[in-house]
């Protein structure tokens, strides 16, 4: 019973945050340009949200005939049940998690590296040389970062002694992990923008160049789906980051932990959005080379500082 | 590297900063008495119809929009017997304003024509014409000029003289 509710509520706060993110998204970026955005349908606009998934479904949802069609209808569900997947071992609060994995953070590894099977093979089941870029530009950029997102992650690993997130949690009492993992969080979260394609390395889809790079064949919910995905995406990296670094549920008991936790996750959200509205998106071998030349040896060296302090502790 | 968090500093400060949007259906810009909307035609001030069908403005539109036939009434006065515009094909240059040797068609400061059905778009004389003088009051073309008909007489208008009886030796 309890475990059927702790799906339930999981699967309602990231579909909820998703959703409204379409919202929360185009005020906030309105408010860093100047702008009102979309504020006519119900208070503060807050339905457009449902206006929107309304056209969605409304649209011809076209499935082009030179495509490869059950890999073409395929792909959206694999980027979305990838990331749900993972939302299955981040824990919310103290009790509420689905599954207490003790190898959650290789899961979120694996899973991630899953997922950019979606966006590979949407493009390429597309058939269209816009989508093939796109696709292509994806895996390259997805496999450079994964490999020091996992290398960001071992600091904590190290310093928490486990892979599970709830023993990471608790590991943080004595004080959040974000002061002796700085390093660590940083390149997380390059790593964690590359890995959701968003803005300013949202070079998959470039519509300066590539149309809609690797989902330009895809219509209605279908279009949607990748959508709602990259939504789920920065949610789930915000919560990432939040219970990685930030302590996660922990914080003043006046308040329920599952709140800290939502909390400490919107703020990340917005600083996603934030870095959407103010910094422009690099070149395709800058951002290889910042990857490779940059990062790497950066989440290097910080897996051998950490280690060879804590030895010196021990 | 530091220009970055520069970059991302400055947009965050823009919280602070006032929207520019314009609520348009609550709050209506501002347009100016010259603006080119949409067309009217005007009466002079006795409130007859200005517009002497002489076809210089469908002749001056670009696009073809305007069309209309004269005819005369009783007294030799020149009217058009339609007077037709195409909005969907306007497209609010001013040429016709400018070609009206009578300050008939003038355009207004209103551009809130929208339609669900085009054939709407097409206004005939009733709903172009108004009973006001529009931007130029107290202009009456057959003062100033035109030939003698039934309106007015030869030097009946407002800067002519009489003219002069050539066989009379009186000055
Ligand atoms: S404004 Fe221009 S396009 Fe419109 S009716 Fe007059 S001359 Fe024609
Ligand atoms: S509106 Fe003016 S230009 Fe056009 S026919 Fe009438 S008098 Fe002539």
């Amino acid at each position: 019973m309890k475990e059927a509710l702790n799906i339930a509520g999981v699967l309602f706060i990231a579909l909820t945050i998703a959703a409204g993110l379409i919202w929360v998204e185009r005020r906030l970026l309105s408010v860093w340009q100047d702008r009102l955005g979309p504020n006519r349908v119900g208070p503060f606009g807050l339905f457009q949200v449902i206006a929107d998934t309304i056209k969605l479904f409304f649209k011809e949802d076209w499935v082009p005939s030179f495509s490869d069609r059950p890999v073409f209808i395929m792909a959206p569900g694999i980027l979305i049940i990838t990331i749900l997947l993972t939302f299955a071992v981040i824990p919310f609060g103290p009790d509420f998690i689905v599954f207490d994995s003790n190898i959650g953070i290789l899961f979120f590894l694996g899973n991630s590296s899953l997922g950019v099977y979606s966006i590979v093979l949407g493009g390429w089941a597309s058939n269209n040389k816009y989508s093939l870029i796109g696709a292509m530009r994806a895996s390259a950029q997805m496999l450079t970062y994964e490999v020091f997102m996992g290398l960001s992650l071992m600091g904590v690993v190290m310093m928490a002694d486990s892979f599970s997130f709830n023993a990471i949690v608790e590991a943080q009492k004595g004080g959040w992990f974000i002061v002796p993992q700085f390093i660590g969080f940083i390149v997380f979260f390059i790593a964690g923008l590359a890995e959701t394609h968003r803005l300013p390395f949202d070079i998959p889809e470039s519509e300066g160049e590539l149309v809609a790079g690797y989902h330009s064949e895809y219509s209605g919910m279908k279009f949607g789906m990748f959508f709602v995905g990259e939504y789920l995406g920065i949610t789930l990296i915000s919560a990432l980051i939040a219970t990685l670094f930030f302590g996660g549920w922990l914080g003043p008991s006046f308040l329920p932990p599952v709140f800290w936790f939502l909390l400490k996750t919107f703020f990340f959200i917005c600083m996603f959005i934030l870095l959407r509205a103010s910094l422009p998106r690099p070149r395709y071998d800058q951002l290889m080379k910042f990857g490779w030349k940059v990062l790497l040896p950066l989440s290097l060296g910080n897996i051998l500082i950490t280690g060879a302090v804590l030895i010196f502790f021990k | 590297m530091l220009s970055i968090l520069r970059t991302i500093w400055l947009t965050f400060l823009h919280i602070f900063h006032k929207t520019e949007t314009v609520e348009y259906p609550e709050v209506k810009p501002y347009l100016p008495p010259r603006y080119r909307g949409r067309i009217i035609l005007t009466r002079d001030k006795e409130g007859e119809e200005r517009c002497v069908a002489c076809y210089l403005c469908a002749s001056a539109c670009p696009v073809d929009c305007i069309s209309l036939q004269a005819t005369e009434d009783e007294s030799g006065r020149r009217y058009p017997e339609f007077f037709r515009i195409n909005f969907s094909r306007c497209i609010f240059c001013g040429f016709c304003e400018e070609a009206c040797p009578t300050y008939a068609i003038q355009l207004i400061p209103d551009f809130e024509m929208g339609e669900y059905d085009r054939q709407n778009m097409v206004y005939e004389k009733e709903h172009l014409l108004i009973s006001g003088q529009g931007k130029y009051p107290d202009y009456n073309f057959y003062k100033n000029a035109g030939v003698s008909i039934g309106v007015k007489g030869k030097g009946e208008g407002d800067h002519e003289e009489k003219p002069l009886d050539l066989k009379d030796l009186m000055p």
